[in-house]
This record gives C-alpha cells, structure tokens and sequence, in this order.
C-alpha cells in the first residue's frame, strides 16, 4: 500500500488504518462519531495526500479543459476554484474534480485518488490527438493536501498566516504563506461546513500538520480519519466517487446537471444529449429509513414485490440521529416522501425518499 | 485498554461471552475487546423469540457507523428473551459490554457444547496473538 507523508503520525496517534484505494490511510483515531461531531462543532484535520493533482499550463489550457470538462470554464476567475466532472465518450463519470485557475493559462484539477490515473491517460489520450498548446504533469506525488473543517478552521488557521481569510469567499483559493510555509489555500471542503483545503509540498506538509494541531488545541481541534469524513459528505448530500456514480453512470442521473454545460461542446456531450432524449430512466436521491435499521451499500430498494432501486451510500447519521443514505431509484419512485421499503438483511424496512442535502449548516 | 475478562463466564474465538445458569439458559453479550475493536454501536438487530441457533450461526447483528457485524451464537439453543434496551440505547454495548450491554438469553440444548468454549485465560491468550 501506498503511505502519505503523514503516515508515521497516524500511526503514532494509533489510528486504525484502512486500505483506501491501495492508500494505507487512517478510518479512525477515536471513533467516527466523536471525529464527526468535532468537525461539526469545532474542527477536524483531515489527512488528504492520497487525492491527485495535476497542472495544465499552456496557451490553450484552457481549451483542453473546456473539450474534457463538462462545466463551462469561460467565466472562472483567477482564484476561483470549480466543481467538474470528468467523461468518458458514453456521457459516463469518470471523474469528478476541482478546477483551481492559477493564472490566464495555468490551471490546476485535483482529482480523486482512485480514479487518477485514468483521468491522467484519458486527459493525455485527448491531448495527444487534439494538440493544444499546452502541458500536462501530475504532480500528485510532490504535492500534500490537508482539510481543516467545522466553524473554528478560519480562526485557527489564521494564527498560522498573514493572508486575509476573512475575505477569502467560498470556492476560492490564494497563495499564502502558513507557519511560514508556501502554500495554496482554498476555502472548500467535502464536509458540509467552513473549511478550508490546504495545498503544500510533500516534504512540509508534517509541519503544517503539527502547527495546525498546535494552534486549534485550545479551539478543540481533532485529527480526523476517512469514516468521519464519509458520514459529514453523506449527510452534505455529497457523493463519493466509485461508490455513488461509476463510469457507468451518467452525471444526468446524479444531482450533477448543474455541472454540466448543455450549451458547450465536451467528450460525452452527444451521449448525454442521446441519453436526454430516450429519457432518464433512473435517478440518485436521498433516502431516510423510518423503520428500524440502516441502510448499506448494495440493499436492494423495493415498492412492494417490485424492485426499484438499490443503496449506493447509507450510514447512522451522528448530526441527525437517524440513518439515511442514497439510493439510485427508477425515476418512477423518486419524489421526495415517496414510500419505499430496503431489503436489509431478509427484512423489508420501510425508508422514504427525502430531499437533499439531509444536513445543512447554519450560516 | 479494554477491561479485564470476568472469570465467571465462557468465551468464543468470535468474541463472545456466555454465562450458563443452572436452570439450563445462558446470557451471550460480546467482550469489551470486540466491542473496543467495532467502536461506536449504533444499532443492534435482535432475533425474534424462539429463534433456534446452532453453534457459527449468526444471532444478532451489531452495527457500527462504519460496519455491519454478526453476532454468532457460541451454541445450541432456542432465543428466550433479548435485551430490548438495546432498540433505544445500542451504545450500552460499548458502556458495558460485560453487563447491560448482554445481547441474547438461550435455552441450551446440550450444555456439553460449553466444553468446546474458552477459558477467560484462554480467551486472553488468543486476543495477545491478534494484537
């Protein structure tokens, strides 16, 4: 398995350690739900090296990512940070990914940890044919990512640098120097909450750890592990890549239509405007069960005899005190209140459809 | 740490714990050691009274944020009564594995089973060869 830079400290705060797409990360220090409630309540410090980076830099950057991204990048600012997904020919996901604009003609994606590689020949593969002006490098490897979330992230994190994060508005990033370090910092996460998503090189990336943890002590931060961050992305309403969506899915099928740009053309734009006019047919959404149990991934979801669905994503809730989840539904059966019932075990348990997110925070 | 294992019980290599009464029951929880290693329970799906267990066959499911468990009878026997505490308050598991947080009672078909079970010494040995 591979090991981040932070591996030997997870180890030392005897974290429990999963094999996360070939990663040796951290599950848990304490336990999920504690993890997840200080995130909530105060901060949490996520190890997040596993994830890809990759830059493109060039004249015509900008024109690769408008052929393989389906979010139209025209009007993105220097500094701004946005949400794509990545396809294939099909209209499925590959990927979906951040888009940091760092200059006129350098960009930065920041990609999911499994699906990386593939992105990066899908990209070069494109590339290679299209031959714009521009370069690709990944820079995964040299390149540490922490994720400072919950309300206290802004006040601990500006002990550490002179940059103005007050005014730093959400989804986008600056350069700014942390303990004295270069970093990037982005006001973004995959939690629900404020936060913020710290880039730096590899070898320094311990040192902001420690100073981070240092700073937030008195402000009740935690470091916190990947089963905390899958219960505050569910309850967000958020997806996780190969677990919600897949290659086969397309992102019409996912609440992702808002990242797709009907009005540009894109790898896999005529398959989703083929897929638009046969109709959808199923649909992600939310799911809460009202009966007793939890929901997992791979329940089947039933309407009487009928199968309708299946669980993509289902947890206990630490926020809401209840279990919740996300099912893919023939479109038939997912309205919000709609009835349903999940075969858990050999128990059929009543659940009904909800609207997403399950959880947003208070601002 | 998890806490010392009584002595005045039985153990199972799946983590079980069983103390057989006179009268031919026994009360089954799962040892403070499974539950350190499950962390926090927040959800027990118990059988139905009457439900027949044979010894590996599972009993009860325990779940954590993260997982789903099975809780495999250490015997033979028929489900007498189940700790209905644990419907609102799964977390006494984690509290008081030992004590409140017992799963099931059975009536014991054939108490010679208890032979094939752990020692609390026994039971400790085996968990050091895990950890």
């Amino acid at each position: 398995m591979k090991k981040t830079p932070l591996y030997e400290k997870h180890v030392a705060l005897k974290a429990k350690i999963i094999d996360f797409g070939g990663w040796a990360m951290p599950v848990q220090y304490t336990n999920v739900i504690d993890e997840h409630r200080t995130t909530r309540s105060a901060a949490g410090l996520f190890d997040i090296c596993h994830m890809g980076e990759i830059e493109v830099k060039g004249s015509q950057a900008l024109d690769l990512l408008q052929l393989v991204l389906t979010r139209n990048l025209a009007d993105q600012t220097v500094g701004q940070v946005k949400l794509s997904a990545l396809l294939n020919e099909d209209g499925g996901v590959i990927d979906d990914l951040t888009v940091y604009k760092m200059d006129e003609y350098s960009f930065m994606l920041v990609t999911n940890a499994t699906p990386k590689d593939r992105d990066w020949e899908w990209i070069n593969k494109i590339q290679a044919e299209k031959k714009f002006d521009c370069e690709l490098k990944d820079v995964s490897d040299p390149t540490g990512k922490l994720d400072l979330q919950g309300p206290r992230s802004e006040e601990i994190l500006q002990k550490l640098t002179d940059a103005d994060l007050k005014n730093l508005r959400f989804y986008h990033f600056c350069k700014a120097k942390v303990a004295g370090l270069e970093t990037i910092v982005s006001r973004s996460g995959y939690t629900g909450e404020d936060g913020f998503e710290i880039y730096a090189p590899e070898n320094v990336i311990g040192q902001i750890w420690d100073r981070l943890m240092t700073a937030g002590a008195e402000l009740g931060i935690k470091p916190c592990g990947l089963g905390a961050r899958d219960t505050l992305r569910l309850e967000s309403g958020m997806m996780l890549n190969g677990q919600d969506m897949d290659e086969s899915v397309s992102p019409l099928e996912v609440p992702y239509s808002w990242i797709v740009d009907k009005s540009k053309e894109f790898v896999g734009a005529a398959a989703l405007r083929a897929k638009q006019s046969t109709g959808i047919r199923k649909k992600l959404v939310g799911l809460e069960m009202t009966g007793r149990g939890i929901a997992r991934h791979g329940y089947k979801v039933f309407h009487g005899e009928k199968e309708i669905g299946v669980v993509t994503s289902g947890t206990f809730s630490p926020t809401l005190n209840k279990a919740i989840g996300l099912a893919f539904m023939d479109v038939d059966y997912s309205a919000p209140e709609t009835a349903i019932e999940v075969l858990i075990r050999d128990t059929m348990t009543a659940a009904k459809i909800v609207k997403l997110p399950f959880y947003k925070r208070i601002k | 740490m998890s806490k010392p294992n009584p002595t005045d019980r039985y153990y199972s290599r799946d983590h079980e714990w069983l103390i057989y009464y006179s009268d031919g029951t026994a009360l089954i929880g799962i040892t403070d050691y499974a539950q350190e290693m499950l962390t926090d329970i927040v959800f027990v799906d118990l059988p139905e009274i009457g439900r027949k267990v044979v010894p590996h066959a599972t009993v009860a499911v325990v779940e954590s944020v993260k997982s789903v468990s099975d809780i495999f009878s250490p015997v033979t026997g028929e489900v007498i009564e189940v700790n209905q505490a644990l419907e609102d308050t799964p977390e006494l598991i984690n509290q008081d594995a030992f004590g409140e947080g017992w799963i099931v009672s059975l009536r014991l078909s054939d108490p010679e089973e208890l032979k094939m079970l752990l020692t609390a010494a026994d039971y400790e040995e085996m968990i050091k060869e895990e950890k």
